[in-house]
């Protein structure tokens, strides 16, 4: 008997020594804020330093997977929230977020820079803080050899010249394939797309389960590419992040986005202040963080895509190789919500049955 | 069973032993409560209370509708097949383990422990460089035939995740089985041969009745793993195929639809645990005691022209099912020279996630070693415990359930459980340890186990008698007959800790980053130089986890020599 208690003890010991010390709050030491991000966010260090010291604050990033992932774990653990500020919610799952009452609405001051077009919600509940075109990329070369053009519309995508050539991404399982379904859903109505993705899928589309695989393992353009399909449905900003990430090797883009009217979803990405936040006024003064020029500033170079504020200056290599689509396809963000999952069954029971 | 004490002795010997044995599954049982048993709870008990989700009985249709017994049939099929093509293929990669002694023999058993700790992605990305459109293979075949495209491509068919599979799990045959019969003894087999039988009938009849301990528990395990399959099925068998546990992520992570995730994940903890019922209670009657022998009496050089093809055959079939991948990989990270290695160390961008590789390899390793020790701890504790006891079956099942059980449900069971006391561990490094440690606890119980039971009771009887107290008995009988089974699975729990993802990701505070993690981070944008550092950090995990394992492998008791 005498050795289970023995064993029970050292068990609690076990566990007490590696409960964490809650840190006294004493005054004059930074308090910590906590934000909830994706995995591919990512900032500068000095940008957060700088905030980090005018508001006396550590940051903590804590980062739960892709977004959609991000955001149920957020909506799962509301009672107990896991951060103040969560980063990274996108149109395309804002209504989720909201009918599921995560945030705190907080009418930011730094809201007036940015333009209309991009505040989604009324409530002010989200600010939006960047947005990227999913568009799809083309394999300069494969087009040049074989004198082909580039397709200029979704509808060109089903022309017998295109058979076998473009590579998308489950809508299911991926933010980027979910976007361009919405994009197919915006031009040919919900009751013609299915019909579209019937007619790509006779033209031998290939349907994989995330970008890094659409865009590594099958498209045949960026400089690491192992496929052989010269279209894939990536972003705007790949072709610069190409140009960037050959370190010199590359002056120009192997690979291109097209950009024309009706091609193209475009992805608002917002942040909010979480219910419950311990920290409520630091939570503000990071929403106000996060649009200022600073941050703004930050965020081509960090995660490829487009600041919200237009006025904030642009690397060059954005400059010279990032494209903006010219129409993005529209569907409303809550009848994204109310049809996301029978959209996406929809699209599975043609695609790939 | 040699009876030199008289009955009653032993009696209350043995129920003196009971005691002991009890007490030492206190430990083992508490960890399991705390962080199986509770983070499960509660992801069930919010899930079925959640409020935005389907009426019970339309729950309770959609789970048992015809959409999940496909999948469960998909599910099982599959593992079944990959199990059986593992076996096959793996069995005599054992054989050669086990008998035979070569040069190299150590660095090659540990060369095929590194898939297991590679990121699914990354093993897509090798796959897709040999068998791939454009792999020289394929290159060969269109310039030979004349072929205007290429005629090889297994990827998105249920060839690429039988061959995945079998590229994971491989390893496992050849260490468990391999381990176990390198301690048979040979005499056996050679005894029947002498009396005349076949080498297929000695082998049929007596190597295979003696292997099927260890044979069941490599079985059970690839099956397990198979079963559970998320990533080879995502991304190599494509959005065509699903298992419970790819079904179970679709609906709490894509959909957000927790109830009918939870009910789904029931449905495979149920599973896995009749599974695991079944095997545990036939694992009683598979083991017999053995009178092991060392491997400098059961091990040669091949002599013949024959043995010697034999060896070389299971070595090529293993370099091209394991090597060409993971060689392809390493050589890849090298085409711009060391660049790839360089800019590891570099954080032009100032990004406050950049993470230095030693950190990262340094957070593995110790996320590595404090799973491991736990892990072997727990795992002494309860095959200690549990291998003679007559219902030691209900709770060595038990003890399975967390290989079987969803990572994602777990996890989200973690993200609820440990957000508050008594239990507020989230974002603790200690987390992590635990969480790992609940994976790998089930891989150092399956090899320890069939190692005691195969220990003859006469043994530690006859040290008993001679007035050794119980601890001196397991140290001096049991421990040095079991280290080779305990090295084995070391190796396996570190490197369960060392590639996992999907937890770690989950729980894991981003200033400890894994190297799993760093490779993600890569992959997740375009460029050459990210494609170029995932392959370089992905062959910087290979080679920790080959130093790891012939570190632990040469590790053993002084004196030992088994």
């Amino acid at each position: 008997m005498k050795s289970r208690i023995v064993l029970i003890v050292v068990a609690l010991l076990l566990l007490a020594g590696c409960a964490k010390a809650t840190p006294e709050a004493a005054t004059g030491e930074p308090r910590e804020l906590r934000v909830m991000v994706y995995d591919s966010f990512s900032v500068s260090e000095d940008v957060i330093a700088r905030f980090e010291a005018e508001n006396n604050a550590t940051v903590q990033f804590l980062k739960a997977g892709d977004a959609g992932k991000m955001l149920n774990q957020a909506i799962l653990s509301r009672d107990n929230p896991q951060a103040d500020v969560l980063y990274g919610v996108d149109n395309t799952f804002l209504s989720r977020a909201l009918d599921a009452d995560i945030f705190e609405p907080y009418k930011a001051k730094n809201l007036t820079a940015i333009p209309e077009a991009l505040h989604l919600d009324d409530h002010y509940r989200v600010v939006p803080t960047d947005f990227g075109d999913v568009c799809l990329n083309y394999d300069k070369a494969y087009f040049d050899e074989h004198a082909l053009t580039v397709p200029q519309s979704l509808a060109d995508l089903t022309k017998p010249e295109y058979k076998g050539l473009l590579v998308v991404e489950n809508p299911a399982s991926s933010s980027p394939g979910l976007a361009f379904l919405i994009a197919t859903i915006g031009v040919f109505g919900e009751d013609r797309y299915l019909d579209f993705w019937a007619d790509l899928r006779a033209n031998d589309v290939l349907v994989v389960d995330g970008w890094d695989t659409a865009y590594y393992n099958e498209f045949s353009g960026g400089a690491y590419s192992e496929g052989i399909r010269p279209l894939v449905v990536s972003y705007a900003t790949s072709p610069a992040a190409e140009v960037y990430f050959s370190e010199g090797a590359l002056t120009e883009p192997p690979t291109g986005a097209v950009t024309a009217p009706g091609t193209c979803f475009r992805q608002i990405e917002f942040a909010g202040i979480l219910k419950g936040a311990e920290n409520r006024d630091l939570a503000e003064a990071f929403i106000e963080f996060l649009l200022s020029d600073n941050f703004q500033a930050d965020i081509p170079l960090q995660m490829w895509v487009f600041p919200a504020n237009p006025n904030v200056t642009l690397p060059q290599v954005f400059t010279d190789f990032a494209l903006e689509a010219a129409e993005p396809a529209e569907v409303p963000a809550a009848a994204i919500e109310t049809n996301r999952e029978q959209w996406i069954e929809a699209w599975a029971e043609v695609v790939l049955k | 069973m040699p009876d030199n004490i008289d009955h009653e002795s032993q009696i209350t010997s043995r129920n003196s032993q009971l005691l002991t044995r009890n007490s030492l599954l206190a430990l083992p049982l508490l960890f399991l409560l705390l962080f199986y048993f509770y983070p499960l709870g509660e992801i069930f008990r919010v899930s079925l209370t959640w409020d935005a989700g389907p009426a019970p009985d339309a729950l309770l249709a959609r789970l048992f509708g015809p959409a999940t017994l496909r999948t469960l049939g998909f599910t099982a099929g599959q593992a079944l097949l990959s199990t059986a093509l593992t076996l096959l293929l793996g069995l005599p990669g054992a054989y050669v383990v086990a008998r035979y002694d070569f040069p190299g023999k150590r660095l090659l058993n540990a060369l095929t422990t590194v898939p297991f700790v590679l990121p699914t992605v990354v093993v897509a990305a090798a796959f897709t460089a040999v068998l791939g459109p454009r792999s020289p293979l394929n290159q060969m075949l269109m310039n030979a035939f004349d072929l205007a495209h290429p005629p090889l491509d297994l990827r998105y068919t249920l060839g690429a995740i039988l061959l995945a599979h079998v590229f994971y799990n491989y390893t496992l045959v050849l260490r468990i089985v391999g381990g176990f019969w390198a301690n048979l003894d040979p005499h056996l087999e050679q005894a029947a041969r002498t009396l005349g039988a076949s080498p297929w009938r000695a082998f049929v009849d007596v190597t295979l009745p003696l292997l099927m301990p260890a044979l069941a528990a490599a079985a059970l395990l690839v099956f397990i793993f198979c079963f559970t399959s998320f990533g080879v099925i995502l991304i190599l068998g494509g959005p065509r195929f699903a298992t419970l546990e790819v079904a179970i992520y679709r609906q709490a992570i894509d959909m957000g639809n927790f109830p009918l995730a939870a009910g789904l994940s029931f449905v495979q903890i149920l599973c896995t645990l009749a599974l695991t019922v079944v095997y545990t209670r036939l694992q009683g009657r598979l083991a017999r005691p053995l009178e092991l022998r060392p491997r400098w009496i059961t091990q040669r050089r091949p002599r013949t022209w024959g043995e010697i093809a034999f060896v070389l055959a299971n070595v090529g079939l293993g370099a091209a099912l394991l090597g060409l991948p993971l060689v392809t990989l390493a050589a890849r990270s090298f085409d711009a020279g060391l660049r790839y290695y360089t800019a590891l160390f570099e954080n032009p961008r100032g990004s406050i996630f950049y993470v230095p590789p030693v950190a990262a390899v340094g957070n593995s390793v110790k996320f590595a070693l404090g799973t491991m020790a736990l892990a072997l701890l727990l795992g002494v504790l309860t095959a200690t415990a549990l291998y003679r006891r007559k219902q030691g079956w209900m709770l060595d099942a038990l003890f399975m359930l967390p290989l079987g059980t969803s990572a994602v449900t777990l996890g989200l069971g973690y993200l609820l459980a440990m957000a508050r006391p008594p239990l507020a561990l989230r974002g603790t490094p200690a987390l992590i340890v635990f969480g790992h440690t609940l994976v790998a606890l089930p891989f150092v119980v399956r090899n320890v186990m069939p190692a005691l039971q195969s220990i003859r009771p006469s043994l530690r009887e006859a040290a008993a008698t001679l007035g050794a107290p119980p601890a001196r008995v397991f140290a001096e009988v049991d421990l040095p007959i079991v280290w080779r089974a305990l090295a084995v699975g070391a190796v396996f729990a570190f490197t369960v800790s060392m590639g996992e993802f999907g937890a770690t990701s989950m729980i894991a505070r981003p200033e400890l980053p894994t190297i799993p993690i760093a490779i993600y981070r890569f992959l997740s944008q375009a460029g050459a130089l990210n494609y170029g550092q995932a392959l370089a950090m992905s062959t910087l995990l290979m080679a920790v986890c080959v130093v790891g394992f012939v570190a632990i492998e040469s590790l053993r008791p002084p004196g030992s020599e088994w």
